[in-house]
């Protein structure tokens, strides 16, 4: 399948880096702001207990936690956008 | 290289587009029939919509050789209005005997409401009785695990639909594995803020294997990069994948499952 075996790590690093201090400046920037009680702060800060871990499944477990959990169909749709983390009564402004 | 565009929609998008795709290899680009970013005020405007896609996209695409080829259905998004999606249903026959229609899509739910899901069964009647192969769009977000459970349950429930004539479109980690296991086939989605990008698809594609799965772009009027299918290709080069794996992905996978349609001609 592979010509060869690159170093993911040389590839990656940098790129993982930056992502992760957007994400440590964004939980910054919403403190400022008095933020930090929007449901979808919440959950991402909730989400990110998942990176330490060293099982593998990071990405789906995160996806899961972000996930609307109930099971049967809604009785209608009232809007058509979504937030990204699931929320009984959201107030945000869903894209 | 060479790929297929397997879903985009190409009515958002520019000629420079169509250039831009054709000079990075695309061969083919399809076209699911979509929600155009505001709810249609009449079944009328899905017929000028559906004529657009299926009489005059393919001659736009045509002027830098690309084949195009098209999905004919109601949007979840407009499912809610089931009396509109009910009118635009009865369209949808006549347009399938036009020689560039692949099946019925994008199909689905977007919000996952009872109304969205008696459309989608209305939808996957009509490609039953018609034969035709099925597209179906996953909700965004924070609803597609449950709508991805709720699709593939109402799909279950027509026994002699074959699975290997269904792909299941925008997969991500948490849904892959379901939709996979079911014998279905799936799109994983290159997006720039939602979706998929290119490492998780290529990781997608070591985690549950490169059989019946397929990547795209799913450019339309939103942030969305027409050339995610090429540069996710490049991509998998620098993780060290051959020109042949590559090949497969971005244009065998693809081929093998709309050639049966019997009218897709790569």
């Amino acid at each position: 399948m592979s010509d060869h075996s690159p170093n993911l790590v040389d590839q990656g690093f940098l790129d993982a880096r930056i992502k992760l201090l957007d994400v440590a400046a964004f939980l910054d920037r919403v403190q400022r702001h008095g933020l930090t009680d929007d449901f979808r702060v919440r959950a991402l800060k909730e989400a990110l207990l998942e990176l330490p871990s060293d099982e593998p499944g990071r990405a789906r477990r995160i996806l899961e936690a972000l996930s609307d959990p109930s099971e049967e169909p809604i009785p209608e749709a009232t809007m058509q956008g979504a937030f990204g983390a699931y929320a009984n009564s959201c107030k945000g402004d869903a894209v | 290289m060479r790929y297929i565009e397997p879903h985009a929609h190409m009515v958002s998008r520019t000629m420079d587009d169509y250039l831009a795709m054709a000079l990075a290899g695309c061969q083919v680009v399809c076209e699911p029939a979509f929600w155009a970013g505001f709810d249609r005020s009449s079944a009328q405007g899905f017929y000028d919509y559906f004529r657009q896609i299926t009489e005059f996209e393919p001659k736009r695409a045509a002027k830098f050789n690309l084949k195009h080829y098209t999905w004919l259905c109601i949007n979840p998004k407009e499912a809610e209005d089931t009396k509109l999606a009910n009118e635009v249903l009865d369209l949808i026959p006549e347009f399938l005997e036009k020689p560039t229609v692949l099946g019925i899509g994008e199909i689905g739910l977007n919000k996952n409401s009872r109304n969205e899901l008696k459309i989608l069964e209305k939808h996957i009647d009509l490609a039953e009785r018609h034969d035709q192969l099925i597209l179906v769009h996953t909700p965004h977000l924070e609803d597609k695990l449950k709508g991805t459970k709720l699709i593939i349950d109402a799909l279950a429930n027509h026994s002699n639909l074959d699975p290997n004539r269904v792909i299941i479109d925008h997969v991500e980690e948490h849904t892959a594995p379901l939709v996979l296991d079911k014998g279905f086939w799936a799109g994983m989605t290159l997006y720039p803020e939602s979706k998929a990008t290119p490492n998780r698809a290529i990781d997608m594609l070591e985690l549950y294997g490169s059989e019946r799965i397929w990547m795209n772009s799913a450019c339309d009027w939103g942030v969305s990069d027409p050339l995610a299918v090429p540069k996710t290709a490049l991509e998998m080069k620098r993780r060290g994948y051959d020109d042949n794996f590559i090949d497969r992905i971005v244009y065998g996978n693809p081929a093998t499952f709309m050639r049966q349609s019997g009218r897709f001609i790569p």
